[in-house]
C-alpha cells in the first residue's frame, strides 16, 4: 500500500470512528462498565476473630492449605472448550501459559 | 477546666464522622450534625479517579483531619521518606484542619503488618519517636497529633506510664495529642487500671481531638475481659460517661465517631454523632 | 528482657513461634495469647483485603481455598507500602507456581486482570482531547500524528478467555466463556474502568501507540498481524473511552 493509499485509509477510519462516536454506536458495542468502587482500604481497627482465629478452624498458618481439600478446582469449571464442552481441569489443553506482556502502560 | 483552646488543629469542636465513600451521598445530601470528615491518608493516595475526586467534592463543604494509620512513627528503623512524602502531598493539596498518627509501630523489614503494633515505654523508644514526630512536623510543616493507643499487653521493659511518655513526647517536640477514649476503656479494662485515673493523669492541654469508636469483648486464656478494638459497633455507654468524664476536664473538643467495620448505613453513624454532639452541649464552652 | 521490633515481626508472621518473652498482661504474668490479637490483626485484616483486592478470583477457588492461600500470600510477600489498595501485585506470579492450584492456568490472568482494573481505577485523571480535531486533519498529518493515551489506559493479554472467566464469575447471568485466547482493553472515560475484548491486530496498534510511534506506524503494525484490522474500531473505543488525551502532529 503506498502512503497516499494509507493515508487515505486512516483518515477513512477516523472519519467512520468519529460518526460512530457521533451516534453513540460504539457506547452499545460489547462495552460495559464496571464498577470498582471499593479496592481494599486501610484503617485503624483490630481484626475479627480476635483472639481464637489464629488457632481455630479458619486458620491463617504457613502450613494451613491441607487443611482444605486440595487438588481440584471447583467442580464448576467457568470454560468450556467449545459449545457446551467443560474444560477439563485439571491439566489444561493449552499447555502453560507463555511469558504475558505485563499490563501497560506501567 | 481548662480554659485556652490548644493551637494544634483548626477543626471545630463539633461532632466529625471516620469518612466511607458508601456514605458520600448521603453526607453531601444532609451531614447533620456532622461538621467535619476524617480520612486515612494511605486511602487517597492513588494519582486520581474517584476517590480523590470525591475528596475534593467533600473538602469545598467539610473540614478534614487526616489520620495517617501507615507512617510507624514508633518503628525502630527510619521513616519512609517516599512516605512521608506522598503525606505532604496529600495535605498540600486538602489543607486538612488536622494530621494526626499513632503511638505505633506497623513496617519493618520494609514490610508493612497493617496493624498498630504496640512500643514499650523506655527513654531510648521516647527519643527515638520524639525525633521521628520532629521529621513529620518539619516534612508537612505543621503540628501534629499523636493518637494513644488500645493495649492487649504490656512490655516487662517499660519504665514511663503512657501519659508520662505521651506528655514528654508533646513537651519535646512541640506535638499536639489525640486522646481516644475507646481506647483508653479498651487498655484500662485489658491491663486492669482506672481508665478516670488514665484521663485525670492525661495532658488535656495537649489534646486537640477525641476519638470516639466500639469495641468488641473477648477474654485472654485466664479468663480476664480483653477488649479488642473493632470499630464494629456503637460505642459503648461508659465510653460516653468517660467521655463526659473527659470533656468535665478539658472542655469542648473536635469529638469523632469510627466505625470501620461492619459499616452501617448513615442514619446510624449520624446517631452516633448526634450523641456526641449531645455530650458537647452540656461542657460549657 | 527488651524485646526487639524483630523478634516481635518474625513471631507475628510465624503462628508457631514463641510468643516473645519480656511481654507481659496487666498483671506481670507472661502475655500468652493476648499476642494472638496482634497475630489476628495482621493475619485477617491482610487476608481480607486481599479477598476485596481479588474478589474473582476468590469466587473461582472459593472462600475457603482463598483463605488458605491467602495465609500463605500473605507471609510470602507482605505489603511493601503502607496503602492496601495496593496490595497483591505479587499475586499472579504466586498462583503460577503455587503448587495447589497451578493446574488452574487461567487464574494468574484473572489475577493480573483485577490488578490492571484496580491501577485504572485509581490512575491519574486526564482531560481527553475533543475527537473532533481528528476530523479536521489532513490525511498525511493524521499519519504523522502522535496520541498521547490516558493514564488509566491497561492492556492485558492472555491465552485464556480471560475476560469471559471474570465476566462468569461477576455479573449474574453471564454465560460460561468459551475457550479462546482473549485480549483486553481497559480504559476509564469517567471513574469506572471498562473492560472491551479486542483483536491481536488491535493489541499491536496500541502498543505502537504506546511505544510513540506515529498513527500510520501503528496502524502498519495493525495491519502486519491481520490484513483485515479495523482501524475504525479501534479509534471508536478510545474516543468513547476519553482516552486520547494529546494529539501531537508531526513533522513529516
Amino acid at each position: 500500500m503506498s502512503n497516499a493509499m494509507k493515508s487515505v485509509a486512516i483518515a477513512g477510519a477516523v472519519t467512520a470512528a468519529l460518526g460512530a462516536h457521533a451516534t453513540g454506536a460504539n457506547a452499545a458495542e460489547n462495552v460495559k462498565c464496571y464498577g470498582v468502587s471499593l479496592a481494599g482500604e486501610n484503617d485503624c481497627k483490630a481484626g475479627a476473630g480476635t483472639t481464637c482465629a489464629g488457632t481455630s478452624t479458619v486458620d491463617y498458618q504457613g502450613n494451613a492449605w491441607t487443611l482444605v481439600e486440595s487438588g481440584t478446582c471447583e467442580s464448576d469449571s467457568p470454560v468450556l472448550a467449545k459449545s457446551g464442552e467443560e474444560v477439563d481441569l485439571p491439566g489444561d489443553r493449552m499447555g502453560s501459559l507463555e511469558e504475558l506482556s505485563r499490563d501497560l502502560p506501567s | 477546666m481548662l480554659d485556652s483552646t490548644p493551637r494544634f488543629t483548626a477543626l471545630p469542636h463539633a461532632p466529625g464522622v471516620g469518612y466511607k465513600a458508601q456514605h458520600y451521598a448521603a453526607i453531601m445530601h444532609d451531614p447533620a450534625p456532622v461538621a467535619w470528615l476524617e480520612i486515612h491518608a494511605e486511602n487517597y493516595m492513588g494519582e486520581g479517579g474517584r476517590p480523590i475526586a470525591q475528596l475534593r467534592h467533600l473538602a469545598d463543604r467539610f473540614a478534614f483531619s487526616v489520620h495517617g494509620v501507615g507512617l510507624s512513627i514508633g518503628g525502630e528503623t527510619p521513616l519512609d521518606r517516599d512516605h512521608l512524602a506522598r503525606l505532604a502531598k496529600l495535605c498540600d493539596w486538602l489543607k486538612p484542619a488536622s494530621f494526626s498518627e499513632h503511638l505505633a509501630w506497623s513496617t519493618h523489614d520494609s514490610h508493612f503488618l497493617n496493624d498498630l503494633l504496640p512500643l514499650p515505654y523506655t527513654t531510648s523508644t521516647l527519643t527515638r519517636i520524639a525525633d521521628h514526630i520532629d521529621e513529620v512536623q518539619e516534612a508537612l510543616n505543621r503540628p501534629m497529633l499523636l493518637e494513644n493507643p488500645s493495649s492487649y499487653l504490656t512490655f516487662a521493659e517499660s519504665t514511663w506510664s503512657e501519659t508520662d511518655f505521651l506528655a514528654e513526647i508533646a513537651r519535646r517536640t512541640g506535638c499536639g495529642l489525640l486522646l481516644d477514649i475507646n481506647n483508653v476503656f479498651v487498655s484500662a479494662t485489658n491491663l486492669g487500671y482506672s481508665p478516670q485515673g488514665y484521663i485525670d493523669s492525661f495532658p488535656l492541654d495537649k489534646v486537640g481531638e477525641i476519638h470516639l469508636g466500639g469495641h468488641d469483648e473477648d477474654a485472654d486464656e485466664t479468663g480476664a475481659p480483653l477488649l479488642i478494638d473493632s470499630h464494629g459497633r456503637e460505642v459503648a455507654d461508659p465510653v460516653w460517661a468517660l467521655l463526659d468524664h473527659t470533656l468535665d476536664r478539658s472542655g469542648p473538643r473536635p469529638l469523632l465517631i469510627e466505625w470501620d467495620a461492619d459499616i452501617p448505613d448513615w442514619p446510624v453513624l449520624a446517631a452516633e454523632a448526634r450523641r456526641a454532639e449531645a455530650a458537647l452541649q452540656r461542657v460549657p464552652a | 528482657m527488651s524485646v526487639s521490633q524483630s523478634d516481635f515481626h518474625a513471631a507475628l508472621l510465624d503462628s508457631a513461634a514463641p510468643v516473645p518473652s519480656g511481654l507481659r498482661d496487666g498483671n506481670g504474668r507472661a502475655a500468652g495469647n493476648r499476642f494472638s490479637v496482634y497475630r489476628n490483626n495482621v493475619a485477617v485484616s491482610l487476608t481480607e483485603a486481599l479477598e476485596v483486592n481479588f474478589p474473582a478470583v476468590r469466587k473461582l477457588i472459593g472462600e475457603k481455598k482463598f483463605r488458605a492461600m491467602a495465609g500463605i500470600f500473605l507471609r510470602q510477600h507482605p505489603p511493601e507500602a503502607p496503602m492496601i489498595s495496593q496490595y497483591g501485585t505479587e499475586m499472579p506470579d504466586f498462583l503460577k507456581t503455587f503448587q495447589p492450584l497451578a493446574h488452574i492456568g487461567y487464574l494468574p490472568d484473572v489475577a493480573r486482570l483485577e490488578l490492571a482494573l484496580r491501577q485504572s481505577y485509581h490512575a491519574a485523571d486526564a482531560t481527553p482531547v475533543d475527537p473532533a480535531i481528528l476530523g479536521t486533519m489532513a490525511p498525511e498529518a493524521l499519519m504523522g500524528a502522535h496520541l498521547d493515551l490516558a493514564p488509566a489506559l491497561r492492556l492485558l493479554r492472555s491465552d485464556w478467555p480471560v475476560h469471559g472467566i471474570w465476566s462468569y464469575k461477576m455479573e449474574p447471568g453471564a454465560p460460561k466463556a468459551v475457550h479462546e485466547p482473549q485480549n483486553v482493553l481497559i480504559l476509564r472515560p469517567d471513574f469506572d474502568p471498562r473492560m472491551t475484548v479486542i483483536s491481536n491486530a488491535a493489541v499491536a496498534f496500541l502498543q505502537g501507540l504506546l511505544d510513540g510511534t506515529s498513527l500510520g506506524t501503528a496502524h502498519d503494525r495493525g495491519i502486519a498481524v491481520d490484513p483485515d484490522f479495523d482501524l475504525a474500531h479501534i479509534l471508536g473505543l478510545l474516543i468513547g473511552g476519553k482516552a486520547i488525551t494529546n494529539i501531537i502532529t508531526g513533522e513529516s
